[in-house]
């Protein structure tokens, strides 16, 4: 129990931690509204030109646009979690201090950025996604249920989010210097989360292909299920494999890298 | 000003050789940035797969209003794409270090680690271009075929505007260097869709107020023989010149205004 005390020690220090820029804060909730603005537009054309497309009617459209700027953030999907900071560690040699902390490495960096998204949502993604609901004609659901389904499905895609970009930072003990991996990585997670097109407008195959990578839990799944599309436990239990299969690499990952990498000093 | 330009050459120069250092991340950082923005193209294709017209525009409109507008940025990005690293050398005291330098400080914050892997957003935006303007249908004539080149360069002067604008804002702002990619990146983004697609105030505030518009909708609206959502006269097309030299000039006397305010942390 003393071992649980501390992770939520560290995820509370992760919250704190992105708590204290308020002015990053703030430029990001405008960041994240004109983005919102651009894609709300383009969809609102795209679904006007063919109603119902992938099974959206407008106004859910606008729904899942502005969830995206909520989550976008949140969940790192075009970095900025807690790997950035690993990377570097890795590369300068602090890792081998972590590695010393009477604390699993994974725990600790799962805690870190668990704080981290919580506040990211609280602080970055609840202004634009208010702002969205208010301005354009959105869909909301009215039951509580659905919210409380959806609420479920939040700490789910943070965990899946966090085991993609726990691998990415791993990377670094072989490479040592990530950019490139990471680049990679916010690709593909734009792409496949269904930040840039929802991922039940893919078509054919790429579509069944992207529905069902670790990256549709991220934003597509929360989004089904808090638009009514998607059978929440089912929902459940997709994200909750990924995240299982990711943190089980990541342990394998770290335990080889532990094992046989030279930590850089100097 | 050559010492300036001097500098900045040298200062690339460097930090070309110091990525190379790390070949593999160049070459797959190289291709991400070319891939990033190829995504961006493959979502507009993806679109284009349900509809046959997007605000009124096809496909290869929209491409040639893409490549416009992708290549016009990734050239200001790849020159001076770096400074909105400005605030974190502001927070942290290291702009002290360039200030002491016999050399503009705005060359060397521009070169600040000069990234080449930002080609590749140019190279894409370019074969988009290309392809672009071998589907769409223009009534080319002499006008029209100057107008390209123009447009490009004065697109680009127009990005690099706003990066020099922001860097500026950073000094006052410090933590919010993310409010420019707003303007940035959310620029060339908007940049890449018809104007017939968004609402006609914002329209209008990107076209009189950070005049935007100047890089691809206005001359790309005249060549293609659209109507532009707004009613302005067709000699505007030609004024992307003009527009962009003006952004430049409030751009400096901002960059200016911000370094004289400029206080050291200390540490």
């Amino acid at each position: 129990m003393g071992g649980g005390r501390l992770y939520v020690a560290v995820a509370a220090g992760g919250f704190r931690r992105y708590a204290t820029y308020r002015a990053a804060t703030a430029a990001g909730v405008f960041t994240n509204t004109v983005f919102g603005l651009i894609l709300v537009y383009t969809y609102r054309a795209l679904w006007d030109a063919k109603p119902h497309l992938g099974g959206y009617d407008e106004a859910q459209v606008v729904t899942y646009v502005w969830l995206g700027q909520a989550f976008l953030s949140t969940l790192a999907i075009g970095g900025g979690g807690v790997e950035e900071e690993l990377m570097d560690r890795i590369r300068t040699g602090d890792v081998a201090i972590d590695l010393h902390r009477p604390a699993d490495l994974q725990l600790w960096w799962l805690a870190a950025d668990l704080g981290r998204a919580f506040f990211q949502l609280l602080g970055r993604g609840l202004v634009p996604f208010a702002f969205g609901a208010l301005c354009f004609p959105a869909y909301l659901p009215t039951d509580a249920g659905t919210w409380l389904a959806f609420l479920v499905t939040v700490p789910l895609a943070m965990v899946v989010g966090f085991g993609m970009r726990y691998l990415v930072a791993l990377s670094a003990f072989w490479l040592l210097d990530g950019t490139g991996v990471g680049q990679m990585m916010w690709l593909a997670g734009y792409f496949c989360s269904g930040m840039l097109l929802p991922l039940n407008v893919f078509p054919g195959a790429l579509g069944e292909v992207v529905r069902a990578l670790p990256w549709s839990s991220l934003l597509q799944a929360p989004a089904d299920v808090l638009l009514g599309h998607a059978d929440p436990l089912r929902t459940y239990l997709f994200q909750g494999a990924w995240a299982a299969v990711l943190l089980g690499l990541g342990r394998l990952v770290q335990s080889a890298a532990t094992r046989r990498v030279v930590v850089q000093g100097g | 000003m050559l010492a300036g330009v001097r500098a900045y050459g040298m200062i690339a120069g460097m930090w070309v050789r110091s990525t190379m250092a790390y070949r593999a991340s160049f070459a797959m950082t190289t291709f991400g940035n070319f891939a990033a923005t190829f995504f961006d193209f493959v979502t507009i294709m993806l679109m284009f797969l349900r509809v046959r017209a997007l605000g009124g525009y096809t496909l290869a409109e929209v491409a040639f209003l893409y490549g416009l507008s992708a290549v016009s940025f990734g050239l200001a990005d790849l020159a001076i794409g770096s400074m909105d690293r400005l605030g974190r050398r502001v927070r942290d005291g290291t702009l002290d270090t360039l200030l002491v330098r016999p050399v503009p400080v705005l060359a060397q914050v521009a070169a600040d680690r000069f990234a080449l892997r930002r080609l590749g957003r140019v190279v894409q935006g370019s074969l988009v271009l290309g392809w672009a303007l071998t589907r769409v249908e223009i009534d080319w004539t002499p006008s029209k075929l100057l107008l390209m080149p123009v447009t490009v360069a004065s697109g680009c002067a127009i990005f690099c505007a706003v990066f020099v604008a922001g860097a500026a804002f950073q000094f006052v702002a410090q933590d919010a260097s993310e409010v420019q990619n707003a303007f940035t990146y959310g620029g060339t983004t908007l940049l890449q869709y018809p104007p017939t697609v968004f609402a006609k105030e914002l329209v209008r505030g990107v076209t009189f107020v950070l005049p935007l518009a100047f890089v691809n909708w206005l001359p790309a609206t005249y060549v293609l023989g659209r109507p532009y959502p707004l009613d302005l006269p067709r000699w505007v097309a030609f004024t992307p010149p003009l527009v962009a030299a003006g952004c430049c000039a409030l751009a400096g006397l901002a960059w200016r205004a911000g370094l004289r305010s400029y206080r050291s942390t200390g540490s």
